[in-house]
């Protein structure tokens, strides 16, 4: 033996128990830390990691056992991972931190473990009824389970599964294809009564009677009857029923006698904390199905690769991951059998129910609604709104403002005119492989598809990585939400209840600004260190947020960092797709002189610009020009920056108003420039354009503008939060204002309120929909002395704040950027004076 | 100087180059160079192209050894010019040397790496060079 000591031994880690969770784990922290363990895997099953969700598909002849691997022999040799499949763990001692297992041919093997990570997973529970031991009595957990179902299936005809949960009924709806009569024994009054009430339950019950399943509803197990094979199931109430074959499926069962035997604390769950170590040994970790989280053991996927992210980040050192809980929602993986159920779909005190039946057309809704938020939801038939439902049932949003259209689905309900990009398309089944999915990037839900199964994806996120799908304006992601759910297996759909900014931190955009604010931060350092951010120059989308947030809350004493803004904002222009820029000079109102349209023309002759185009703002773009002629080009033209490339004020665009139109009432042209003037160099979580209306012929298209002025005979009406973009909103009526003077007010204080209150990248449009009209009323319209001072906030912000194009230095511009650097020949390096 | 040994040129000072940030360098063929400076002062030099739709990495945001293209976000390792997976893609990477401060590249590379490599045409289409109509050369 060698007895040598290695002076680098890595730290041993070991998983026990070779599933979605665990495994999900290692990759993560593979990501993480490659090299930090030797790392050993136990399995009892003589396969690899496999997609134990798309069992259901392989038990209906939909999918293969190949195709359901997730991580193939060849992962672990790569990793250097020792597998051994087939291989049950019998015992751990915690006190020479050993576990031993013993492999199908009663070899016993014994392995070391500095950490230890449990993932049991769980075991189905077999009824205690006589006969559960005989053949043909089997429980639907594994391969080995599916394959003597498919077995059973081509030799036998009778089938009853004991169980019409989820499980249960995927279990039978796979027999069925399979060419057995197949009777489902449920014990409650309807199917799958943890996630449907009574109604749509009922209606999954005739859909799937349509289909030749046969039910025994309330029937409660008595025996299991037969000699060498079951043969007969016999009820308490006297009843019979021929049997073959009998899949129990009444519910499953932590995995947890292993961790009780080695004396860790066990309450429906190997118990662990936020960092998913065991209460009772640190050294030990528990993830998925088996673990027991602030008393809930999560028996879907989504969760488990959750827990799975926060525990690699613990095993990698890192040490700030916490896992806080997930909220779920639950769809069948039957085909052709739309359901849907989030969060408390059965309602109770305090709630109120919208229902909405058409049981002619196999449709049932209903929503759940407590303190004017929803709180769950309950879809047959019609599940499109499902994702969106989830959404706000997560979110917590107030929908007093949408109560009355809810039930018609996300379309009707926030916007007459809807998402574009995919032509209108909102039912991903329907399409064909080669229909558009996302418009922005040209991706075809043929391969999306194809990436789920061929990449093993189960978030929407990892999906927007792989295919870039929803990745751009992220109008399409209901689609791929369905298609996710279609392809990957229904319960892919939780989240974290707060989103990271991103992957850089556990912190979400609101616990970072209100950071910033209390802790009095001003620079991205000290924002780094006192949130334990996990790198050290964050990334490209952690830094501009902070730089935002530093910048919008201390004005003055934050220092703008251009390394941290986006290519436009940096270079002060818009980049195109070749590599020059557009330039945008500012025009007051949309107004502009002889001179300076002279100017611009000799600017496009000068610098041979190739196109000059009129913006939908109201403005001249110039685009083409070359990098190094960018500080030329607005020195020529002398007139301001109009910050064209920034999430600042872009442009107020108004009518000619009374000043010239025999239909105006109010001078909108002014109030238009004087707006402009007063809010130019506003940076803001996102673009923000004005307009302004002389009369309510509303020329300059105030309606779908982030604030929208429209002159009537009796002063101005304000309306806010409209967007114009990817998704068309309205904008809202806020207050109706006597002066020109008052509208200044109203519409600065807003605007403050957004640059404080707003997350970087969401429109007013989102930030009003996130806070709600009623929020935006009380602080603008109610409240005059906070209106005012929000209003003299924002100007004290603005006090001297430069023009980039002009005031270089003052605006952090690093002229050098424009400047190509000229390298000296070798053969003339010496005594050259360039 | 002869032609046998690698022909270093200094091209500027890391000084020269913001803190995670770049500057580029014009070739007599080829598109630009891009020169990268991390937090820790360390300088890279790749094309100034990226992989995928062939956006100025130059531009971009730097962080830690990478950067962020400015047109689409891939984000581009600034050691091995390799795309981050799931992105797949690589932009030639040049060897850089600092010396006393000052920033070299190699010659030779310079002279022939990525000489092929364009990025894509904006604006309106020029017919010029092969219009069938015209007769002059």
């Amino acid at each position: 033996m060698d007895m040598r000591v290695n002076p680098k031994a890595k730290a041993q880690l070991v998983l026990v128990g070779n599933g979605m969770a665990g495994v999900r784990a290692l990759e993560e922290l593979l990501k993480l830390a490659p090299d930090l363990y030797e790392i050993t895997v136990f399995g009892s099953e003589p396969h690899p990691n496999y997609n134990r969700i798309l069992l259901s598909p392989v038990l209906a002849g939909e999918q293969t056992l190949d195709e359901i691997v997730l991580n193939d022999w060849a992962w672990y040799r790569d990793n250097g991972i020792t597998l051994h499949a087939g291989c049950t763990v019998t015992h751990i001692d915690r006190v020479r931190r050993v576990v031993m297992a013993r492999d199908a041919q009663g070899q016993v093997v014994e392995t070391n473990y500095d950490r230890l990570v449990l993932a049991t997973g769980s075991h189905p529970f077999m009824l205690p009824v006589p006969g559960k031991d005989l053949p043909g009595v089997l429980a639907y957990r594994d391969i080995a389970d599916t394959q003597a179902m498919i077995e059973a299936a081509a030799r036998h005809r009778h089938a009853v599964v004991i169980g019409g949960g989820l499980l249960g009924l995927e279990a039978a709806n796979g027999l069925m294809k399979r060419g057995m009569d197949v009777t489902v024994v449920h014990v409650a009054p309807w199917l799958m009564e943890r996630q449907l009430d009574e109604t749509a339950g009922r209606l999954l019950q005739q859909s799937l009677q349509g289909r030749g399943m046969q039910f025994l509803m309330g029937a409660q197990t008595e025996a299991l009857i037969g000699e060498d094979r079951v043969r007969l199931v016999r009820f308490k109430d006297g009843r019979e029923t021929p049997a073959d074959l009998v899949v129990m499926a009444v519910g499953i069962r932590p995995n947890t006698a292993l961790a009780e035997a080695a004396g860790l604390h066990v309450n429906r769950g190997i118990v662990v904390s936020d960092t998913l170590q065991t209460v009772t040994d640190p050294r030990i970790y528990a993830v998925g199905e088996c673990a027991a989280h602030r008393g809930v053991a999560y028996g879907l996927v989504a969760p488990l690769f959750e827990q799975g992210k926060v525990l690699a980040n613990h095993l990698a050192e890192f040490g700030i991951g916490r896992y806080t809980g997930s909220q779920t929602s639950t769809k069948l993986k039957v085909t052709g059998i739309d359901l849907f159920s989030a969060g408390d779909f059965m309602g109770g005190d305090g709630t109120e129910t919208i229902v909405m039946s058409d049981p002619g057309a196999g449709i049932y809704k209903k929503l759940v609604l407590k303190n004017e938020q929803l709180v769950g939801a309950c879809l047959y038939g019609d599940t499109v709104d499902g994702s969106w439902y989830f959404k706000l049932l997560r979110e917590g949003r107030n929908v007093s403002d949408l109560r009355d259209r809810l039930m018609f689905g996300e379309h009707f309900s926030t916007s007459a005119i809807g998402d574009v990009g995919h032509q209108g398309q909102s039912k991903a089944a329907a399409m064909a492989d080669t229909d558009e999915v996302c418009g922005c990037n040209g991706v075809n839900k043929g391969s999306i598809c194809k990436a789920i199964r061929d990449k093993g994806l189960f978030t929407l996120d990892e999906v927007r990585k792989h295919t870039k799908a929803s990745a751009s304006c992220g109008s399409c992601t209901g689609l791929v939400e369905q298609i996710l759910m279609a392809t990957a297996g229904g319960d892919y759909s939780a989240t974290p209840q707060l989103k990271a900014i991103c992957a850089c931190t556990e912190h979400s955009h609101q616990a970072v600004r209100d950071a910033i604010r209390d802790q009095h931060w001003t620079t991205r350092a000290e924002v780094f260190a006192g949130l334990g951010w996990r790198s050290a120059d964050g990334c490209a989308t952690c830094r501009p947020a902070i730089n935002y947030y530093l910048i919008s809350t201390w004005p003055q004493e934050a220092r703008d960092d251009p390394q941290s803004r986006f290519v436009n904002e940096r270079m002060h222009a818009n980049i195109q797709k070749d590599g020059t820029y557009s330039v945008v000079p500012r025009m007051w109102g949309g107004e502009t002189t002889a001179a300076e349209l002279r100017r611009i023309a000799d600017v496009v002759d000068k610098y041979q610009i190739p196109t000059v185009k009129v913006t939908g703002g109201q403005r001249i773009d110039l685009l083409g020009v070359k990098k190094e002629d960018l500080p030329a080009v607005w020195r020529d033209i002398g007139m301001p920056s109009g910050h064209a490339y920034a999430k600042a004020l872009r442009t107020v665009k108004t009518c000619v108003g009374s000043e010239w139109c025999r239909m105006g009432t109010q001078d909108s042209t002014q109030l238009g420039k004087d707006l402009e003037r007063a809010m130019w160099r506003m940076y803001a979580p996102h673009k923000v354009k004005f307009a302004v209306s002389g009369c309510p012929r509303n020329c300059a298209e105030a309606g779908i503008k982030d604030v929208g002025i429209v002159g009537v005979d009796s002063g101005w009406e304000v309306y806010v939060a409209g967007n114009g973009g990817i998704k068309t909103e309205v904008a809202q009526f806020l207050v109706k204002l006597k002066t020109a003077d008052e509208v200044m007010e109203h519409t600065g204080a807003f605007m403050q309120l957004y640059r404080l209150e707003g997350w970087y990248l969401e429109r007013t449009v989102h930030y009003v929909a996130r806070v709600g009209l009623d929020h935006i009323k009380r602080r603008i319209v109610d409240d005059a002395e906070g209106r005012r001072a929000l209003w003299a906030q924002l100007q004290a912000a603005l006090e001297g704040e430069p023009d980039p194009w002009f005031e270089h230095q003052a605006a952090a511009v690093d002229t050098r950027q424009y400047i190509p650097i000229r390298p000296v020949p070798a053969s003339h390096a010496e005594g050259s004076a360039a | 100087m002869n032609a046998s040994t690698p022909d270093w040129i200094a091209v500027c000072a890391v000084d020269d180059i913001p803190v995670l940030g770049s500057r580029t360098v014009p070739r007599a063929q080829g598109l630009d160079v891009a020169l990268f400076r991390t937090a820790d002062d360390q300088v890279f030099a790749l094309l100034d192209r990226c992989p995928h739709k062939g956006g100025p990495l130059s531009q971009g945001i730097v962080f830690g050894q990478r950067v962020a293209c400015p047109l689409h976000n891939w984000t581009i390792g600034l050691g091995d010019g390799q795309a981050q997976a799931p992105d797949e893609g690589c932009t030639p990477r040049f060897a850089v040397h600092v010396l006393d401060g000052q920033v070299l590249l190699n010659a030779h590379e310079l002279a022939t790496l990525g000489l092929n490599l364009s990025r894509p045409m904006a604006g309106p289409v020029r017919r010029t060079a092969h219009c069938p109509s015209t007769t002059q050369p």
